[in-house]
């Protein structure tokens, strides 16, 4: 083996070959792999925000689910006890008119019974008058027996 | 025409480099001539001979290289990338990672110089797997139908790594960047102070230590250049042995050019990571 000018050739040849790498070769594709990286990394990145924003959205969701539910639960309580004092006021307002309409008719019941009783008596009155008249023979003054007569009739 | 070649031509044959060389009488190359002749063809041009068929192969190889990962990387998108564009990243994120791994300096130029030994290496390294006739037969055949030489009287070696000159150049070459850095990052008195005061730190052993050192320094492309050299050269000696033995290189070759794909690359990943290894020694200060 012989060493000769081949060897400054040589060496000449490699120094262009690392120099036309170091200038044009090298660059481009390094910085089209880092950059690929770069949105690589940024697609990872964005992938596990995107889930983590599902997470907390459907967290979210379940949250407001449970708030409606308990919401809806809420108003139907609501409602059922107006309901329930609704029916309990017509109830004792229903109450308290028949109680009024049973008061007026034993009223007017009262008042009728007063009225036919002081009818009565008044007739009793003027019937034993009549009888006492006739007992009598005679005429008595109506007016100065009134009082005897109205005794009698309280008495009855 | 075709002269008939013993084993020994043979195989001296192949591994006879075409060469060129400026003579009194103006150019002379070995094209055409016997192998006696071819050998002492160049002789009295001493250091001045050039190994054109190393020196075109070699640099063929790189240009393809760079111009393919050229077009490639002015196209690279960002995007999804095409399957050649994947492969071509895959191999300069490989490079890329072993630099980041083993070289601890700051330097724009270690990466791309790592990317550039390992696949212009590979490349070189890969014409040994190309069966040992093919190409030189076809350089002969080719130089019998143009010039009416004998086939056998054309030369060419088509692995540029088994002419040692190459593995030297690139060791060389890494040798000249270690003595750059370790200037450029230590200044002379600290090259100078870590050649002097290591690995015994006093004054007493400073000759014993600069011996130590420089050995250490001086061996670095040596050792690149010949482990690069030995492994190519003996493996392509041993296809063209295997190539001799007639039928039986049937069985034989195949299983020799599979163990041969890991040496390939092997050589060229160990270039490669040396050289990076040897870049960051020189970047680090004491």
């Amino acid at each position: 083996m012989n060493i000769n000018a081949t060897l400054i050739g040589q060496l000449i040849a490699f120094i262009v070959f690392v120099w036309f790498c170091m200038k044009y070769v090298w660059p481009p594709l390094l910085s089209a792999i880092e950059e690929r990286q770069k949105k690589i990394a940024d697609g990872l990145e964005a992938s596990d925000r995107a889930e983590k924003d599902l997470e907390l959205a459907r967290e979210k969701a379940t949250e407001q689910l449970k708030e409606a539910k308990a919401q809806a639960a809420e108003i139907i309580e609501q409602a059922k006890k107006r309901g329930n004092q609704l029916v309990d006021e017509e109830t004792q307002k229903g109450q308290a008119e028949r109680e009024k309409i049973v008061a007026a008719g034993y009223a007017e019941i009262e008042a009728e019974r007063n009225r036919a009783k002081e009818e009565l008596r008044k007739q009793v009155a003027a019937l034993a008058v009549r009888g006492a008249e006739r007992i009598l023979q005679r005429e008595i003054d109506a007016q100065a027996q009134n009082d005897i007569v109205e005794k009698l009739v309280a008495e009855l | 025409m075709a002269s008939e070649q013993t084993t020994q031509e043979y195989i001296v044959h192949h591994l006879t480099n075409a060469t060129m060389c400026m003579t009194d009488d103006g150019l002379q190359t070995n094209y055409g001539m016997a192998l006696e002749e071819a050998a002492t063809a160049c002789q009295e041009a001493g250091f001045w001979v050039w190994h054109i068929d190393t020196l075109a192969w070699s640099i063929l190889l790189g240009v393809i290289f760079l111009w393919f990962f050229r077009r490639v990387g002015k196209n690279a998108t960002t995007g999804v990338p095409s399957k050649t564009q994947a492969f071509v990243e895959m191999t300069v994120e490989f490079v890329n990672d072993n630099v980041r791994d083993s070289f601890h300096g700051k330097s724009k130029m270690v990466a791309p110089l790592g990317l550039t030994i390992f696949v212009w290496v590979f490349l070189m390294n890969l014409m040994d797997l190309v069966p040992v006739d093919f190409l030189p037969w076809a350089a002969g055949q080719i130089g019998a139908a143009t010039t009416g030489v004998d086939p056998h009287h054309v030369y060419m070696k088509v692995v540029p790594t088994t002419d040692l000159n190459l593995p030297l150049a690139l060791g060389l070459g890494v040798f000249a960047l270690i003595l750059f850095y370790s200037i450029k990052i230590k200044g002379i008195g600290g090259f100078t102070k870590e050649l002097t005061m290591q690995p015994f730190n006093h004054w007493a052993f400073i000759p014993v230590n600069f011996v130590l050192e420089t050995v250490t320094l001086l061996a670095r492309p040596f050792s690149l250049a010949l482990r690069l050299f030995g492994n190519l050269y003996a493996g392509e000696l041993i296809f063209i042995l295997i190539a001799t033995l007639g039928l039986w290189q049937l069985p034989l070759h195949f299983p020799w050019a599979v163990f041969h794909i890991l040496v390939i690359v092997l050589q060229a990943f160990i270039f490669m990571m040396l050289t990076i290894v040897y870049l960051s020694l020189a970047h680090e200060d004491h």
